[in-house]
């Protein structure tokens, strides 16, 4: 449930929801991380649940002494008001069979705070590709029925590539075709509800492999930035690596503390 | 799935735990009604029971209802425990309130009925003389004490993890703690799971004031360096007062561990 951190809730109506999926890689997650960090946005609330192991640390977007000792939990809710923008950002995994209760939880608060829409960040194995998607683009989207009818016009004019249906039985030859997403976590239970509960959805993944998943971050990011253009270009020069995505404080020892010099 | 040196193709495990998602739908697609009722029945037998360890009767009554508390500690693991017991309970008299058990798959017992009352997971006492401090709720002047200790290679730092002075502490706080702390804060980006997260978690959503005490240390087990390593907190709110002859429980802490060394007579 979203518990507010001031008295009175916020009014989300008519705002823009952004989440990640808890995928490989992280994408999504790290992704919505650059969101919050390079706009900025304040903590609105937490989406309290039992469903995803718990965490605390201290403020991960910290940038001076003073921020950097509030406590952050593993769902919280930020916002930029003046873009209409709120994130949800997950920082843990779901204990196992929890999962689909977390999505029957997040859709009906979705429905019940009137979100204008909802885009979920997300990634999918690239070892699961096939011949056609390893000759294309990583990125591929996905909307929902009542989403296609406001954007798939803005969509088709990015020349955006729609994740591909395949078989859903992979080792029959006449199996039906649906969309999978492999190691795409609750992406897919997230766009099936969404489509039978009219709620308006997009999807944006990449494909990736597990490693060091920056650099597919800020591809998600920049990606989602076509679209929804979160932030604009400072000079006339469109090109991905002018914009100025910022890292957040916590991104550092990703890879573990530093080694003992007597190893050399 | 990676591809190892040796030629072979393994399924390498997945950080974002996502590789369970897709078999959990082939399962939920393929469930019966009867699997669906076996899979309540077992999350209804994942109970977690409060109850009166004396007498195993179920308590009626919520325990921060029956007791006022304002100053609710928790003890995770062993060391933390053995500072509690040796420093804080020994002093004074605490009276046995209650005990909460659970029971999983993973327990030896069918059921939580069956469970004998020595393992209880979570034994609750109070003072006798203040019944306001809880030791081992969610009432609005209640500060919340958590102690436990984590290994000092889940610390991050830039500097090996050889070269820290172990064991020390480190806090976590909620907002609505304002006291201040006996150390150092945690720095980002180390982050702490479980149930002392569970509890700050809980604190931090519903504004209690909260404070977390975290010892890394390099020995898990029962040791007493470690549990000593908490001496600084007994100048805290939370556990002000509490300690009367901190020599005496000192020497109480000793005992405690040089009963609890298992003598290794391989070489004698």
């Amino acid at each position: 449930m979203f518990v507010p951190c001031g008295e009175s809730g916020p009014d989300l109506s008519g705002c823009t929801l952004l989440l990640p999926a808890v995928s490989v890689g992280n994408v999504g997650q790290l992704a919505i991380d650059l969101i919050i960090s390079t706009l900025n946005m304040s903590k609105i609330g937490y989406f309290y649940t039992d469903c995803l192991v718990p965490m605390v640390g201290n403020n991960p977007y910290a940038t001076a002494e003073e921020n950097s000792t509030e406590l952050s939990i593993n769902t919280e809710v930020y916002s930029l008001p003046s873009r209409k923008l709120v994130a949800l950002q997950l920082r843990s995994i779901f204990i196992k069979y929890k999962s689909s209760s977390f999505c029957e939880k997040l859709l009906s608060w979705v429905k019940s705070s009137s979100f204008a829409r909802v885009i979920v960040l997300s990634s999918s194995h690239s070892y699961q590709r096939n011949d056609l998607q390893l000759r294309s683009t990583p990125f591929r989207y996905l909307l929902t029925p009542c989403m296609q009818d406001s954007a798939q016009n803005e969509i088709q004019s990015l020349n955006w590539q729609e994740m591909e249906k395949t078989p859903c039985i992979p080792e029959m030859s006449d199996s039906d075709y649906c969309v999978r997403i492999p190691g795409g976590g609750i992406t897919r239970t997230l766009y099936q509800e969404s489509c039978s509960k009219e709620i308006p959805m997009a999807v944006l993944l990449k494909f990736v492999s597990e490693g060091d998943n920056i650099p597919d971050a800020l591809g998600l990011v920049e990606y989602l930035n076509e679209w929804l253009q979160i932030i604009k270009p400072q000079s006339d020069d469109p090109t991905p690596s002018t914009l100025p995505w910022k890292i957040p404080s916590s991104w550092k020892l990703l890879f573990g503390s530093g080694l003992p010099p007597a190893l050399f | 799935m990676a591809a190892t040196f040796f030629g072979e193709v393994v399924k390498a495990p997945c950080r974002a735990g996502a590789e369970d998602d897709e078999e959990e739908e082939e399962e939920r697609r393929r469930e019966t009604p009867e699997d669906r009722e076996v899979r309540r029945q077992l999350a209804r037998k994942r109970e977690v029971r409060l109850l009166r360890r004396q007498t195993k009767a179920s308590l009626e009554v919520a325990l921060l209802e029956k007791y006022s508390c304002s100053r609710f500690i928790i003890a995770v693991g062993n060391n933390a425990v053995a500072f509690l017991s040796s420093f804080v309970m020994n002093s004074g008299v605490w009276e046995e309130v209650g005990c909460a058990k659970l029971w999983n798959e993973w327990c030896r017992t069918t059921d939580a009925v069956h469970m004998s009352p020595t393992e209880a997971h979570c034994v609750f006492y109070h003072l006798k003389s203040n019944p306001s401090v809880f030791g081992s709720c969610p009432k609005k002047n209640m500060q919340v004490t958590v102690l436990t200790c984590r290994h000092v290679t889940d610390y991050k730092t830039s500097e090996s993890t050889g070269s820290l002075p172990s064991p020390f502490l480190k806090a976590l706080k909620t907002q609505n703690f304002k006291d201040p702390v006996c150390c150092s804060l945690l720095e980002q980006p180390n982050i702490v799971h479980d149930l002392p997260a569970a509890v700050l978690s809980y604190c931090q959503v519903w504004q209690l004031p909260a404070v977390l005490y975290l010892c890394y240390t390099d020995v898990m087990k029962l040791d007493l360096l470690t549990a000593e390593a908490f001496k600084p907190v007994l100048s805290s709110r939370g556990l002000k007062g509490l300690a009367k002859n901190v020599p005496q429980s000192t020497e109480i802490l000793r005992k405690l561990m040089t009963a609890n060394e298992v003598q290794s007579n391989i070489y004698t």
